[in-house]
């Protein structure tokens, strides 16, 4: 009997809960909306350091 | 600051000499303090004067042709939203979260960029009682949730149109929701059956290599049973819909695509199950998985096309005024249309369109009718008469008692009417439709001949072979690739700035036929500039009177010939489509209108005006004899010469068709290259129709484009009926096509586009074609396994979409900048 009897079912077990965790996601909307997330990135929390850090080239 | 108000000059005077003061790198307008009278270009600030001279400086002037224009600055519309907060909108448009806050759903304009996303999503939340704002960007649909006991939704509304995001209801709730549903549960699947796919493949590959290299019998039981339960999994799970898809098909007795999809998995999954079972032959998990995947997949993506013309149909929101103003005892208050009831009274405006069906109560006026039935010819209306929502009310308040509102009347009829329009099939796609029928029902006679074929030979072969047939051909160009090209295109089309109502239209547009151009608006740039005055000066004020409230682009003419004469005052104005303007000023009856409506009406002007070619004459009548007479000049378009020429290059007929005065018109049509009979002057909006009627009658196609302000009758009877840039509200609810750029270049890309996406159409069922005869003949013969078809058919079927999906039929033009989303 050799470990691949042991290993298969588990790596099946694993891909489980990873469509589970798609799943979930995808339920509940997560994936509804692609583009507007990569934009709301690029903003700032409320709260954190106000003053511009930009360069300061002159 | 100074407090003398500058005009803002119209966008066609914004030319970069900047002789009218606006700034000639950002073109909003130079206060007058900073006008430099000895300068030749204006600038509003030392930036843009820096700004300026860098570009220029160094060559790159051409930013200037590059860069989109605003047409006015960030402003907002002054909409006070009272409407929002009224019973029957919360119960058209507001939810309530778990949390028991209300939330909303609003179409913002102006939304395009990072910023905006910033903003919208932080502004409302300074008013107190606002939980959160979302904005999806792409489509630009706010999502708010407030407390409503502690802010009404007006002031939230208010917030964001004072920024220059106005809102409007989102309107497609329902239809959203159901949306939703469906593409979370799209995804699911294909996330699933792509999982389950690159893990049977694993094991396919080991039983390959211990097909090459030797494997142990148990690894190789356990690997068959592994694939076997997984592909159950996916057969049963993300699978079912082409099960389900057959057996619709087959209660309905038409011939799916789904049909021989459904036999192959469901014969490929139980002669792999036996064959597992018994321990020896070929097993196809793999294929048979692969196909589910790849075959979602594609659906997928179809439905994607479908959806980016259906978003585009989005941009030609509120039509309908969604508020009325109600009388309610003294007051007068804004009332969503929806909520309006039998019974009610509204008030109406000049200017306003009616929200509701209706009887008028008191006031007497004209209704353009335009909008409902094409018919130009203003219609009067005084107490007893029935008006009908939709229209405008052009001439004097009115107080209507409602009869049918809403949803009865007869404009939500048309507006149903025009978004079931991009729903409109094209003729070819109905054909490719059948087809597939057909198509089918010839695959599933052949597989039973190849089953019947092999039998004698080899029964395990020959159910094989009919699995493969099964498997490989695929109406994929027919089914899927046809439709979405369409769809493609209008959505291509849509983000270029045409807006295209209905697939058909592309097909219509792919041949050359006969196009009919409006002439002042749609050639010309409608910018009218008085050229020459004849006429005593007294004239002047009264004339201004008349054309005080006019939204004629002669009116504008007048005004900014004359700025420094105060206008009279007019008590009574009557506007003839087409024609003039006739009213009482000081006592005096005062007529300003073309010759032919002058003349009519009043004595003298035979000394005619000179009648310079280009210029457009305008008489001045008082008490019934003609006194003034004005030209005035319109500017063709830039690109008007070179698109005609384009066109007629393409085999089009182009016809110059027009309200003003023929010499005019003719002079225009010298200028396009047009020969003299293929310009008509003098037409009113019924010649028009009578025009398009019979061109429709005779021979190929009509396309007819104008601004809808007098060819709205000709626009809806046409083909083809396009709506050009800065037209009337009219065009924007009849014509098939809408051009949301200025000039006629997106008509020829339009055109160019129609045709390039039907060339696409028959390149990919060629292909399909020639695919299928040779798949079809490699399984019958027994050459092909179902292994390699199970490869093959998602492939070509991949092909053909993507080939669809990324097809180069609409693109921007090289002088405008690309989309920002």
């Amino acid at each position: 009997m050799s470990v691949l009897f042991l290993v298969l079912p588990l790596a099946l077990l694993i891909v489980a809960v990873a469509v589970g965790a798609y799943v979930w996601a995808t339920r509940s909307g997560q994936l509804d909306d692609l583009d507007t997330p990569a934009i709301r990135m690029l903003h700032d929390e409320p709260g954190t350091a106000r003053r511009g850090e930009g360069h300061r080239e002159r | 600051m100074s407090t003398e108000t500058v005009v803002l000059p119209p966008a066609a005077a914004r030319a970069r000499t900047g002789t009218s003061a606006s700034c000639a790198h950002c073109e909003s307008a130079v206060p007058a303090a900073l006008v430099d009278a000895g300068a030749d270009r204006q600038f509003c600030c030392t930036g843009c004067a820096t700004a300026y001279a860098v570009l220029h400086e160094h060559g790159l002037d051409t930013y200037y042709d590059l860069a989109e224009r605003r047409d006015r600055p960030v402003r907002s519309s002054g909409r006070t939203y009272e409407e929002f907060d009224h019973a029957a909108f919360h119960e058209l448009y507001v939810r309530r979260t778990v949390d028991g806050l209300a939330s909303v759903d609003l179409h913002l304009e102006g939304v395009h960029c990072a910023s905006c996303v910033w903003i919208v999503e932080r502004v409302p939340l300074l008013l107190p009682g606002v939980a959160r704002t979302e904005l999806n960007v792409r489509r630009a649909l706010a999502h708010v949730e407030w407390d409503d006991a502690a802010v009404p939704l007006s002031h939230i509304a208010r917030a964001l149109d004072r920024l220059g995001y106005a809102a409007h209801p989102f309107r497609g709730v329902r239809a959203e929701a159901v949306r939703r549903r469906e593409d979370r549960a799209m995804l699911v699947r294909i996330g699933v059956a792509g999982a389950i796919a690159v893990n049977v493949m694993l094991a396919a590959l080991a039983l390959y290599s211990g097909w090459f290299g030797g494997i142990e019998r148990e690894h190789e039981r356990l690997f068959r049973w592994v694939s076997l339960g997984l592909t159950t999994v996916a057969l049963l799970w993300p699978g079912r819909v082409f099960f389900t898809g057959a057996l619709a098909a087959l209660r309905l007795r038409a011939l799916h695509m789904d049909v021989p999809i459904a036999l192959a998995l469901a014969a490929g999954l139980a002669r792999g199950a036996v064959n597992t079972v018994r321990d020896a032959g070929p097993i196809y998990f793999d294929g048979l998985a692969t196909l589910v995947f790849a075959l979602l997949a594609g659906r997928y993506l179809q439905q994607r096309g479908q959806r980016f013309a259906a978003d585009s149909a989005e941009l030609l929101h509120s039509l309908a005024p969604t508020a009325a103003r109600v009388v309610d005892g003294e007051r007068v208050r804004e009332v969503p249309a929806a909520a309006l009831l039998p019974g009610m009274l509204l008030d109406v405006r000049a200017g306003d369109t009616l929200a509701a069906d209706g009887v008028v109560e008191q006031g007497s006026s004209t209704i353009d009718l335009s909008l409902l039935t094409g018919e130009s010819r203003p219609v009067r209306a005084t107490a007893g008469d029935v008006v009908y929502a939709g229209t405008l009310n052009r001439g004097a308040p009115l107080r209507v008692r409602v009869t049918q509102p809403g949803e009865c009347s007869r404009l939500a009829a048309i507006l149903r009417q025009v978004e079931e329009g991009h729903r409109r099939r094209a003729p070819v796609v109905l054909l490719a439709d059948r087809l597939a029928g057909a198509f089918v029902a010839v695959v599933l006679v052949l597989a039973a001949l190849t089953l019947a074929f092999w039998w004698r030979v080899d029964p395990g072969a020959a159910v094989d072979h009919a699995i493969a047939l099964l498997i490989v051909t695929c109406p994929c160009a027919l089914a899927l690739a046809t439709p979405l090209a369409v769809s493609v295109a209008v959505g291509r089309a849509a983000r270029t700035g045409i807006l295209v109502k209905g697939g058909d239209v592309l097909e219509k547009l792919a041949r050359p036929g006969l196009l009919l151009l409006d002439k002042t608006g749609t050639v010309t740039r409608a910018c009218t500039a008085l050229e020459r005055w004849d006429g005593p000066a007294w004239v002047r004020p009264l004339v201004l009177a008349l054309e005080a409230g006019s939204p004629h682009p002669l009116a504008a003419g007048f005004r900014r010939a004359w700025p420094d004469v105060a206008p009279a005052v007019a008590t009574e104005s009557v506007h003839t489509v087409g024609g003039g303007i006739e009213g009482v000023v000081d006592g005096r009856v005062v007529m300003v209108g073309s010759p032919r409506f002058v003349r009519a009406r009043a004595r003298g002007g035979e000394a005619t005006p000179v009648e310079d070619d280009a210029l457009t004459p305008v008489l001045v009548a008082v008490d019934g004899e003609v006194l003034g007479a004005a030209a005035f000049g319109d500017p063709l378009r830039a690109d008007a010469a070179r698109s005609v020429e384009r066109l007629r290059a393409r085999g089009w007929r182009v016809r110059l068709l027009s309200g003003d005065a023929p010499s005019v018109v003719h002079a225009v049509a010298r200028r396009l290259g047009l020969p003299a009979d293929d310009a008509a002057g003098g037409a009113s909006p019924e010649d028009k129709l009578r025009v398009v009627e019979r061109a429709a009658r005779g021979g190929p196609h009509v396309v007819m484009v104008g601004d809808g302000v007098n060819d709205a009758a000709a626009i809806a009877a046409a083909s083809v009926g396009v709506g050009v840039h800065g037209g009337a509200e009219a065009s924007l609810a009849i014509a098939d096509v809408h051009l949301a750029r200025p000039g006629l270049e997106p008509l020829v890309r339009l055109v160019e586009g129609a045709a390039r996406t039907m060339r696409v159409i028959r390149r990919n069922i060629g292909f399909s074609l020639a695919y299928n005869l040779v798949g079809a003949a490699l399984a019958i013969s027994g050459r092909l396994d179902p292994l390699i078809a199970a490869v093959l058919m998602p492939a070509s079927s991949l092909t053909v979409v993507l080939a669809s999906w990324r097809s180069r039929t609409f693109e921007q033009p090289p002088t405008h900048p690309e989309e920002v989303a």
